[in-house]
């Protein structure tokens, strides 16, 4: 079967996690009635609020599975699975911290300094320390290898010069970890000589500029590096190693699911507006979405499975991101037609604003985290046909 | 939930017995008799059967694996059938009989009637309905076991060239015959019956997969394998996403079952599976044909055995459309803030 190449093992869920996933559900829906937040689209990646990150971190949601000394909670990634399912499909306000809980903190974990650790970690588990992602430059994209960002050696530690762009949040965040090139380029070796950088972003030669984005917000930016200093303990893993960390990171990144159900409010608030007994093309188009999404949901799940065993499931992360960024998509063109709603970010009523929310930041799904064109092509490689 | 020797017993006897050749014969209306013997010898024909009445008890989930590996060699035998047929007759305590069997009714429409011990009625579109030797029915609320010796037949064939058959069934008397249990009525036997095809399409999809991917490895234009095209590779990887997701939607349904669960996410799981299948079935089926060129339209490659049979089972047992207005519809009578926990509630998990 395609478990022979792409394995998605089945998870199943004890009390624990259930108990858990209702005390998430419980918080989420005193929240909702007491104005805590409006339920949006792409809420992981546009919502930013500290006031909420602050209160998951209370909590204990955030930094779930890190070591106690640090500020977690050494749970399994199946505890940080729920958590981060029932927010994002409640359309929750969780851009501040995603950043530095899904990637930012397991990189620190891992390969980080014991001083990175003890400084940083706790901060991020409490909801208080937010990371900037620092790849695609405005030359490099898809291609990230080709980066060309630069470290030099001083005494002490690194200069570092260039450009790092689309970093969401990078203005309101505390750090960014910049992959950057510390060996000139060589093409016979593409990915070698590529390094990790923790940087604090209030450091001295480093400027900020906002990128608007078709939705109006001030979302994401360009980080100019003008010969900003990095002490030498900031290294993040080892000098040359940059490129296999990244990668490492990429299973994580692609498989969550916020690649699946960033649009899934306006699901809900379409079977909402159609009512108890919907004609047959509106119940059809609601059960097709759901059938897709709860597929969807089993393969992510599977994921979540096996980086809990320690695997690297990189080839079934980017298909499960392909699909998953696609049905995004799909269901918001589906659910506008359903109805005669009109798509407006002041709409009064909750599904035309989270009909606007998705439609205009939906072009951003099949983008960031790598294109559907270069996740496919990684999957291509699995079939052997590259 | 899988058994592995189960399902490496079902891949040896299909590697060995089921070649091309042996579809294309049965098509042509040669039973394969070598296949069957095997399989029916290492008891996966009636691994749904408990040892008590004659089967092979083994696990629900195992008999699901055996259907996905029954899909992915398209078996041109009442293997499913047969599978389901025996847990009809379980759920009536009714002991199996050797041999091939196959189900009715299974057309929404049809009706079958039970009154002072003879049947009458019609069922149309049986599978294998010819080649099986006796049929499990449900009817008046009954599950009866018929001889099909002792029906009338007309023949009839699927878009995969698989005996689809109509039966009447007037003033045939049953072999074997127990009240159905609470709950056991037609509607659940839609249930398991989509499970099934669910799995035979998720095996289907995933040989399709490997088929097209050695064709295009292999198959050379303007100097190079049609692989190394870039919208041939994406193409391609569309196709490994589809037959990823079908299976997982059928592995779903195949664990609803195995629990016994009919209720609403039991339901749910089914009908997206259904869905889900069926609307891969249809996209795979199209990206291998168009992989395959027109080699692939022709009948002497075997590519058609596995796309006709997918174009096949979409439609039975409730089409993509039946099952997802039904899905819709669960959806809707649970409201918009159940939506959540209904979908996270069900076997997709």
């Amino acid at each position: 079967m395609t478990g022979d190449r792409f394995r998605f093992p089945k998870v199943e869920f004890g009390s624990e996690e259930q108990a858990l996933r209702e005390e998430i559900r419980d918080f989420i829906r005193e929240e909702k009635a007491s104005g805590g937040f409006t339920p949006m689209a792409d809420s992981w990646g546009s919502g930013w609020s500290p006031e909420w990150s602050r209160k998951m971190g209370g909590r204990g949601w955030l930094g779930m599975m890190w070591p106690k000394q640090y500020g977690g909670g050494e749970k399994p990634a199946l505890h940080r699975y729920i958590v981060t399912e029932e927010m994002v499909s409640a359309g929750a306000p969780c851009a501040a911290h995603w950043v530095a809980d899904r990637q930012s903190g397991p990189l620190l974990l891992r390969y980080g300094t014991e001083e990175q650790r003890t400084s940083i970690l706790s901060r991020i588990a409490a909801g208080e320390c937010y990371f900037a992602i620092g790849m695609s430059e405005p030359d490099s994209g898809s291609d990230l290898a080709s980066v060309r960002t630069t470290a030099t050696k001083v005494d002490g530690g690194w200069t570092i010069n260039g450009r790092k762009i689309w970093s969401s949040g990078a203005h309101r965040s505390h750090y960014m970890i910049a992959l950057v090139r510390t060996a000139p380029r060589d093409m016979k070796a593409r990915h070698a000589g590529l390094t990790q950088f923790l940087i604090d972003l209030k450091s001295p030669g480093i400027e900020i500029r906002g990128i608007r984005n078709i939705a109006g917000e001030s979302h994401f930016n360009e980080t100019v590096f003008d010969d900003a200093f990095v002490p030498d303990d900031m290294a993040v893993g080892e000098v040359g190693d940059g490129w296999r960390q990244v990668t490492s990171e990429l299973a994580i990144e692609r498989s969550g699911p916020e690649r699946f159900l960033s649009t899934f409010p306006v699901l809900t608030e379409l079977v909402r507006e159609l009512g108890p007994e919907p004609g047959e093309r509106d119940a059809e188009t609601v059960g097709a979405l759901a059938a897709r999404s709860m597929a969807l949901r089993r393969m992510s799940l599977g994921i979540s499975r096996l980086l809990d065993e320690g695997e690297a499931p990189e080839v079934a992360a980017a298909l499960v991101k392909d699909l998953g960024t696609r049905f995004e998509g799909d269901l918001v063109r589906e659910a506008r037609n359903l109805l005669p709603a009109t798509a407006a970010s002041q709409s009064p009523d909750l599904y035309g604003k989270v009909l606007a929310d998705g439609v205009l930041h939906v072009p951003s799904s099949t983008i960031r985290g790598g294109t559907n064109e270069v996740l496919k092509g990684i999957v291509a490689r699995e079939l052997g046909l590259r | 939930m899988s058994d592995r020797i189960v399902l490496d017993t079902a891949e040896r006897i299909l590697a060995d017995l089921c070649p091309p050749e042996v579809v294309n014969d049965a098509e042509n209306g040669v039973w394969p008799a070598a296949l069957w013997a095997a399989l029916e010898e290492s008891g996966l024909t009636l691994a749904w059967v408990g040892e008590e009445l004659g089967g092979g008890g083994a696990e629900v989930g195992d008999g699901f694996d055996i259907l996905k590996a029954a899909g992915a060699w398209a078996v041109p035998a009442p293997l499913a059938e047969t599978l389901l047929a025996g847990w009809l007759l379980e759920q009536g305590g009714l002991a199996a009989p050797g041999g091939a069997m196959t189900v009715a009714p299974v057309g929404a429409a049809d009706n079958v009637e039970l009154a002072v011990g003879m049947l009458s009625g019609t069922a149309r579109q049986v599978p294998f309905a010819r080649n099986a030797g006796h049929i499990a029915l449900l009817a008046a609320g009954r599950i009866l076991l018929v001889e099909q010796a002792s029906c009338a037949l007309v023949p009839g064939t699927s878009l995969a060239g698989e005996a689809r058959d109509q039966i009447t069934f007037d003033g045939v008397r049953p072999l074997r015959s127990a009240p159905a249990p609470e709950g056991l009525d037609r509607d659940r036997l839609a249930l398991v019956g989509a499970a099934v095809r669910s799995a035979q399409m998720a095996g289907a999809l995933s040989r399709l997969l490997d088929q097209s991917v050695q064709y295009a490895q292999e198959r050379e234009q303007f100097g190079r394998p049609i692989g190394r095209f870039q919208a041939v590779q994406h193409a391609l990887a569309d196709l490994a996403g589809e037959a990823a997701a079908a299976e997982a939607a059928a592995d779903a349904a195949g664990e609803a079952v195995a629990a016994g669960d009919f209720g609403p996410a039991g339901i749910a799981a089914i009908a997206a599976a259904k869905t889900r299948a069926g609307e891969a079935a249809s996209k795979g089926a199209a990206i291998a044909h168009q992989v395959h060129g027109a080699m692939g339209f022709t009948y002497e490659h075997s590519l058609h055995h596995r796309t006709r049979r997918l174009w096949c089972w979409r439609d039975e047992f409730g089409n993509e459309r039946f099952w997802s207005v039904r899905l819709g519809r669960l959806i809707a009578a649970e409201g918009a803030d159940a939506l959540w926990p209904f979908l996270t509630g069900s076997h997709a998990a």
